[in-house]
């Protein structure tokens, strides 16, 4: 139950640093925001690698398998394609 | 991998993984910040991406993982499938890939709560853990389920209107309460499985019930609503395994997308329980109000509206989704082009909810190589209509019709909208007088202001171009 406590303590607190961290955000950058955030959300992937490598259970390491192929969706997508709209955001000086 | 270490470095090994986890978290928190601000989100964007490497690898030094098969492989099939999508996907078809990527990860909570589950003997599991198994496997199976259905809501494979049971509102409060029981239940007696798995299927169908009834033009908010989601799934993911990143990075992505959900809604001058729980937002319930017909309109041509861009001091262009439709972007660039080297002042006015989803329309003109500093924001450009000589409509309907200030009976009233009445001069690209998506008449249309150039959107820009070559 102490752990539940701490970990409650982290979780509370790294949601105002996340709340603080949005708040002044240009309607121009909703989309490659939204869509950066979710890539950062595939960090389950942490948790998929533990399941798939380390559990006795086959069942439960090809649940993990799972897990992987669906957050590294998450992430390399989700990464790749929020660069390439910020790649076409330019200013006017650098247009050339 | 840790075995590969030498043995006096061994027992350092569960600490420098957390100190590194903090690290990847400052990654993190520095990359959402930069993702603010057009000059710095390309980096902060990369940031994140070498945080999320940096505690990927630092990761595969857990003394508890064993067996890299089933890992590698995973992460090469997704890697390429994720890869592949991401440089395939048009930049019109963003809110779909977004929702898909989303479901993905939502999903993939959902899984390592039941990986923790099906791994460990329940008997053994603390009641702390087993709240936040329950709770991952719901709110990750109903993040799953839901962008998939927003998915194909977007796609058109199912319909953009609502679809709802009679009482739906009711019904879905009554399955969450049970869901929430089941989560109960299952925490104090997790050895049976049939609890395990009414709450898991649940879980899914709540997904699918609460997507179902929402409008085609409210689901960037779902999205984005689902987005916040899928981070508190990782975070209680993270809760699970007694993993800090996960719990700190779910609760960083959980809370920024409630936010910005928020700032969504407000933009659209909707409430959050009203885009979830139903009213507007589909395409079937909207008023014709407003315009009568016996107002004439005035029609323009290509040379006649070359000469008044060509020789107006400012103008500005309003862009709509019809634009991005007709693909016409590059031919208006080349349009403000044209008008920048006869010494025109070109400015670009986006409305919040202009494109698809908020932001969307700025990111198919950077597409067009458009200088984000000639974007500006709807706060941003309207005081500057009334000092304009010309104003653009193109493929934008509601986004700047007036009923949204003067009507009140409008479906849109309180809207906030572009003040392209201001103006001097507005000329509209349309293809005919049919509605916009709300589905209401627009009274700019007829104002003695205003001139209508009919036509698909990329023909008369390209007339539009010619015309003004031709000046000289």
């Amino acid at each position: 139950m102490e752990d539940l406590i701490f970990n409650l303590f982290i979780f509370v607190l790294a949601s105002f640093v996340g709340f603080e961290l949005i708040s002044k955000v240009p309607p121009t950058l909703h989309t490659p925001l939204m869509s950066g955030a979710n890539a950062i959300s595939g960090i389950t992937l942490i948790g998929a690698l533990i399941i798939a490598g380390g559990s006795e259970s086959i069942y439960a390491q090809w649940i993990g398998f799972a897990a992987i192929i669906f957050a590294t969706i998450n992430v390399v997508g989700g990464f790749m394609v929020t660069d390439r709209m910020l790649e076409m955001f330019r200013k006017k000086e650098d247009e050339k | 991998m840790s075995q590969f270490l030498p043995e006096v470095l061994q027992a350092y090994i569960p600490n420098t993984i957390q100190l590194i986890y903090l690290v990847a978290t400052g990654f993190f928190i520095v990359g959402i910040r930069r993702l603010g601000s057009p000059a710095t989100a390309r980096s902060g964007n990369q940031l994140a991406a070498t945080g999320m490497l940096i505690g990927i690898v630092v990761t595969m030094f857990d003394r508890e993982i064993v067996s890299f098969e089933l890992i590698i492989a995973g992460i090469i099939i997704g890697a390429l499938l994720g890869a592949i999508a991401a440089k395939k996907v048009k930049m019109t078809a963003m809110p779909e890939m977004v929702a898909v990527f989303n479901g993905f990860g939502g999903g993939a909570s959902a899984l390592v709560a039941w990986g923790e589950f099906a791994r460990v003997d329940p008997a053994l599991i603390p009641a702390d853990g087993l709240v936040t198994t329950g709770l991952s496997i719901l709110i990750g199976s109903i993040t799953f389920t839901g962008s998939f259905i927003a998915f194909g809501k977007l796609k058109g494979f199912i319909g953009g209107g609502r679809i709802a049971l009679p009482g739906q509102n009711i019904i879905n409060l009554v399955l969450t309460f049970v869901a929430l029981w089941l989560v109960g239940w299952f925490t104090i007696a997790p050895e049976y499985q049939l609890v395990f798995w009414s709450l898991f299927g649940l879980a899914l169908l709540i997904g699918v019930f609460t997507v179902l009834p929402i409008g085609g033009a409210d689901m960037p908010v779902v999205i984005s609503l689902l987005n916040s989601y899928s981070g508190i799934a990782a975070s209680m993911a993270g809760f699970v395994l007694g993993n800090n990143l996960l719990i700190i990075s779910g609760a960083l992505v959980g809370a920024a997308g409630l936010i910005l959900t928020n700032i969504m809604c407000k933009a659209m001058n909707r409430t959050l329980p009203n885009v979830l729980f139903g009213a507007f937002g589909g395409s079937d319930d909207a008023a014709q109000t407003g315009a009568t017909d016996d107002n004439s309109i005035q029609q323009t041509f290509a040379d006649d509206a070359a000469i008044q861009c060509a020789y107006a001091k400012k103008v500005v262009v309003t862009p709509g989704y019809g634009l991005a439709v007709a693909q016409a972007q590059h031919v208006l660039k080349e349009v403000a082009n044209l008008l920048e080297e006869r010494g025109v002042t070109v400015k670009y006015g986006i409305h919040p909810v202009a494109g698809r989803m908020p932001g969307h329309m700025n990111v198919l003109l950077a597409e067009a190589d458009v200088p984000y500093d000639q974007l500006y924001d709807m706060d941003q450009i309207n005081p500057e209509f009334a000092s304009t000589d010309v104003v653009l409509i193109i493929g934008a309907n509601d986004v700047v019709n007036p009923a949204a200030k003067t009507t009140p009976g409008s479906p849109i009233y309180g809207m906030p909208i572009l003040n392209v009445d201001e103006a001097k001069r507005t000329i509209v690209f349309k293809r005919s007088m049919s509605t916009g998506y709300a589905g209401i008449e627009n009274d700019l249309f007829y104002s003695d202001k205003n001139q209508m150039f009919f036509g698909d959107a990329k023909k008369s820009l390209q007339e539009l171009a010619t015309a003004i070559k031709d000046l000289d």
